[in-house]
């Protein structure tokens, strides 16, 4: 046996409480889920999830607004969504009384698709608003759920049409 | 009442079992969703988008993402009759108010838009120290908030320009692919509320889901495909000028 024994116990002893107390700490410190599905916290997913989405979806809103989905259905705007246009109405759809959407102002909401851009593609109806309806309210003459014109008015300038 | 011996074997076990669910906590979010049977991507049509701005307005909204910051984005790519390699590309305030007309008679143009490309390989996820970013299981890249330490060098990796540092929490912020809409059955904000459906959310796993047949069917890409990172936004009618 060596002559210095005693020192080697000490140094293992101390050693043996160092790794016990960083297994501890490591036990303590790193989160359960850490390592459930790779180098992460896997709770971090559940928590990404766990929001609450503001939009509600289309076919929420057409649960109840079915006379919206009639009209709809026989212009072109048939394919667009509520919220496009309405804005996120989750909460409404949560609590349809209390919370009352209100309506979009169409001068600024339809320009923003069918203003004329030359990045739009060529079958796109767009018009040029100023020359269209010079600051006119789009809704004086379309009705957005379906707006196409039937029988077209004469006093409508034809400028800017596409 | 008396615990027999007869009755502790049957009690023992039942215990064991309860003790196991305490263990687990409590269910998750999404209580129908499984996480395995998804591989989440997305599809672009380009020649559809008439750059309205409706998805970068929804993305801010569903997502409270802070005003001059991106979480997707339109740009405006106008590539030059003798210039095809240095086009112009504008993105004012991301397209979010839609973008001013433009009088050019030459060349093309056309809107482009952006987002995280959730990749398989995403160098921004490696290059992450503090394990804080991820790509999940069901393969929507994600950032652990509380993890997090804000160093910036994901930002730096990422070769989209997809993600930022959030000025109120100072960590790191993008995409994720509204993972808390789409866990619950729902589309993206973005896709909800695209009008002309140039935007659609794609599940890669479910062989339902159009985007197979899409694929089949066209020509598409993804962006920068030399980067090998296994983008899963894929672009249809993409012009060879778009980085």
């Amino acid at each position: 046996m060596f002559k210095d024994t005693e020192h080697l116990i000490r140094l293992a002893v101390v050693i043996v409480i160092l790794l016990a107390v960083f297994v501890l700490l490591r036990a303590a410190v790193v989160p359960k889920s850490f390592g459930q599905y790779g180098h992460y916290r896997g709770n971090a997913i559940t928590e990404v999830a766990a929001r609450t989405p503001a939009f509600a979806g289309h076919e929420v809103c057409e649960g109840c607004h079915t006379d919206v989905v009639d009209q709809k259905k026989l212009g072109r705007h048939a394919n667009v969504p509520c919220e496009a246009c309405h804005g996120a109405q989750g909460k409404h759809a949560d609590d349809p009384a209390s919370l009352k959407p209100q309506t979009p102002d169409t001068a600024v909401i339809c320009a923003r698709c069918h203003e004329a851009n030359s990045a739009k593609p060529k079958g796109f109806p767009q018009v040029a608003s100023a020359d269209h309806s010079s600051g006119l309210a789009c809704n004086t003459c379309h009705k957005p759920h379906q707006p196409k014109i039937e029988d077209e008015p004469k006093s409508t300038p034809a400028g800017g049409k596409k | 009442m008396d615990i027999t011996r007869r009755r502790l074997l049957v009690l023992l076990p039942a215990a064991a079992v309860a003790w196991k669910y305490i263990q687990a906590g409590t269910p998750e979010a999404a209580p129908n969703y499984k996480i395995v049977e998804h591989w989440w991507g997305m599809l672009i049509d380009i020649p559809k988008c008439i750059g309205c701005g409706s998805c970068v307005r929804a993305c801010s909204e569903e997502n409270d993402v802070p005003d001059g910051y991106f979480r997707t984005w339109i740009e405006r790519y106008h590539v030059p009759d003798w210039k095809i390699e240095r086009p112009e590309v504008e993105s004012p305030d991301g397209g979010k108010q839609g973008f001013p007309p433009n009088e050019i008679s030459d060349g093309k143009n056309f809107f482009v838009p952006k987002l995280c490309n959730h990749c398989q390989d995403s160098p921004c996820t490696q290059v992450c120290p503090v394990g804080a970013t991820f790509v999940s299981p069901d393969g929507v890249v994600l950032v652990d908030k509380s993890y997090c330490l804000g160093c910036r060098y994901c930002v730096q990796a990422c070769p989209y320009g997809c993600r930022f540092i959030n000025p109120k929490t100072n960590t790191a912020e993008k995409c994720s692919l509204c993972y808390h809409r789409i866990t619950k059955g729902l589309t993206t904000a973005c896709c909800e509320v695209c009008p002309t459906g140039a935007r659609q959310l794609a599940d890669l796993k479910n062989p339902k889901d159009p985007i197979h047949e899409f694929l089949k069917t066209h020509t598409v890409q993804v962006l920068k495909p030399h980067m090998a990172t296994g983008a899963k936004v894929f672009y249809n009618g993409m012009d060879g000028s778009v980085r």
